[in-house]
């Protein structure tokens, strides 16, 4: 018994077609672990870079003085604010806004024409060329008022976030089971008071989820800013003149030849991408909690 | 309920539905405004230049010329040179992830890899400029001349001066930016196969890569065209990435090494420069090519992917 089944063992061993298989699909597997060694390797290599190079130039003076001259210390408290106010405005725009639309995806218009065309317009808007959105606004808003300015970038911005919101919000809707809806317009409630107070209550931890995602992702958007709110060496809170920003700040500083800009460039780059990560990380739990 | 207040439910339902309706137009009208201003942009282009913008390869703002065709073929061969990296690497990482990964790791790799495609791409571009460039032109690129630079026909492809920026470092980091989304989406599609099916194949004594190439690529492989061609829309309409490395040079040029130039680059270094009006509709012009170009891209992957989707929606 043992040696038939021993021999039959090494008869699949010494099968030619047998190794082959077996030998293809360990160099296969090899290179699957090489490919994810090879992705992480590289990332881990930038996020090292990227704190060593910013915790160099992280400090308190980054928070308090103003964007310098070429040659002298400074911060980039301005651009600091100028991206706040900016990122801020574009999400308060956006949020109504893409909360709306995808309630309409997801409770009024649901497999009607209007909603099948917005879904693929929406999920195009999220992908496309964000540069492309800059031009656009630049069209729309720069060139009509003839100065670029805070507001045109929070636009841009905007632009960018509603799709995230509208996908999420419309995703997280689809979870509501049917029976919740069922059950609120059999005690008799319309429609609007239906999705305001039973389905979007319900998801609303998935809903916060996307507006975070949002922020993060128009956080560090470079490309529409170029053309909209431009940059502004000084502290302003006008929201209709030029205004700096982390970002165009980061892309003006790191490509000069001057060391004291380049090493400003990876402190804030360093600071928007915390950020990023951890509105990305905060995002993630609300979700796992609010969605239990 | 008395018919007063069931009149009133209805009138209130259609405001409701009018108004919502109203912010579900609103975006697909951005789409259209943005078609439209970049035509409108790029009418004085379109009507003094003509089709010959596309295939002209001549860019001199001072002497009034405008040819698109240097940062078209910039876009086109970085973003391509993107993808030959992009595309196998994230197949072996979603491999990985799906069928290989110890069930402690799956879930940190997993949200490393979406958190990695949360990272802005002006870092990429900046790590690129300072970390990548001066090792790829001070190692790899003389190594890369002396050897696959002497074969016949593709050796051209690996020749010019060793910089380390241009086109082929712009790829390179094309490519590294977009590993994480199309793996992500490699990942989450591969998972979509019914167990059912993978333990079979299982069962009858295939192989881990007879069960991926087999059995779970066939099902999947609408939906990883799909990812890929997701991947390719970003990498073709990526700005800060391949600013950084690409070198700025309006040139057409089969060696890999030179500098050149993309749409997205040209327009984030020459527009705020613009001031001549035939020269800033050149550039939206350039805009317009890249939209449309995206466009293609995007509609095709969100078709194969949502096709995908449905069939798992009917099957389970």
């Amino acid at each position: 018994m043992i040696d038939a089944e021993q021999a039959s063992g090494n008869a699949r061993v010494n099968n030619p077609i047998y190794r082959r298989r077996v030998w293809l699909n360990r160099f296969n597997m090899a290179m699957s672990m090489a490919t994810m060694a090879f992705g992480m390797i590289f990332l881990i290599w930038i996020l090292i870079t990227l704190f060593g190079k910013g915790f160099a130039a992280f400090g308190p003076q980054l928070f308090t003085q103003m964007t310098p001259p070429p040659g002298s210390d400074g911060g980039l408290a301005n651009a600091i604010f100028g991206s706040v106010l900016m990122v801020g405005a574009s999400v308060l725009i956006a949020t109504p806004v893409g909360i709306m639309a995808g309630i309409y995806l997801a409770e009024v218009g649901r497999d009607n024409w209007i909603a099948k065309v917005t879904r693929f317009v929406n999920d195009i808007l999220l992908s496309a060329p964000s540069i492309v959105i800059g031009l656009f606004v630049y069209s729309l808003i720069v060139f009509q008022v003839k100065h670029y300015s805070g507001w045109a970038g929070a636009v841009a911005l905007a632009i960018i976030a509603v799709p995230v919101v509208v996908r999420t919000t419309e995703n997280m809707l689809m979870l509501v089971p049917n029976s919740l809806r069922e059950a609120a317009v059999a005690l008799g409630a319309p429609t609007w008071k239906v999705v305001l107070k039973v389905t979007l209550k319900a998801v609303r931890g998935g809903v916060i989820t996307g507006i975070l995602l949002a922020l993060a992702r128009v956080s560090g958007e470079t490309a529409p800013l170029l053309f909209t709110s431009l940059n502004n060496q000084f502290w302003s809170t006008d929201m209709n003149a030029p205004m700096a920003n982390l970002p165009v700040v980061i892309f003006q500083f790191a490509m000069s030849p001057y060391e004291d800009w380049q090493r400003l460039a990876w402190a804030g780059a360093l600071l928007i991408t915390l950020t990023v990560l951890l509105l990305n990380i905060l995002a993630r739990t609300v979700f796992r909690q609010k969605t239990q | 309920m008395d018919a007063a207040s069931t009149r009133s439910f209805a009138l209130q339902d259609a405001i409701f539905a009018r108004s919502t309706q109203f912010f579900a137009m609103l975006v697909l009208v951005t789409l259209l405004a943005i078609l439209g201003s970049l035509v409108y942009g790029a009418w004085p282009t379109i009507t003094q230049v003509g089709p010959k913008f596309l295939v002209d390869g001549a860019w001199d703002p001072v002497r009034s010329l405008f040819g698109g065709l240097a940062p078209l073929w910039g876009t086109i061969i970085t973003a391509t040179i993107a993808m030959i990296i992009a595309v196998p690497v994230s197949f072996g990482i979603a491999i990985f992830l799906t069928e290989m990964c110890p069930p402690v790791l799956k879930r940190p790799l997993g949200t490393a890899v979406e958190l990695l495609a949360a990272i802005p791409s002006i870092i990429y571009g900046m790590w690129g400029l300072f970390v990548f460039a001066p090792l790829f032109g001070e190692y790899v690129q003389p190594a890369l001349t002396a050897t696959v630079g002497k074969l016949p026909i593709i050796g051209i492809l690996f020749q010019g001066q060793p910089i380390g920026i241009g086109v082929l470092s712009a790829g390179i980091i094309l490519s590294v930016m977009v590993i994480p989304f199309t793996a992500s989406v490699m990942r989450d599609v591969f998972e979509t196969t019914p167990a059912i099916l993978k333990e079979s194949a299982y069962g009858l004594g295939a192989t881990t890569w007879e069960v991926m190439w087999n059995v779970v690529l066939p099902y999947t492989k609408t939906g990883v065209v799909g990812g890929v061609m997701l991947g390719l829309g970003r990498a073709l309409g990526e700005t800060m990435a391949v600013t950084f490395v690409i070198g700025n040079a309006y040139n057409i040029s089969l060696k890999l090494f030179d500098p050149g130039n993309s749409i997205a680059s040209s327009l984030a270094n020459e527009f705020n420069e613009a001031s001549d009006p035939l020269h800033l509709s050149a550039l939206i012009s350039l805009g317009l090519v890249l939209f449309l170009l995206t466009f293609c891209v995007l509609a095709a992957s969100r078709w194969m992917l949502s096709s995908l989707a449905k069939r798992e929606g009917k099957r389970t």
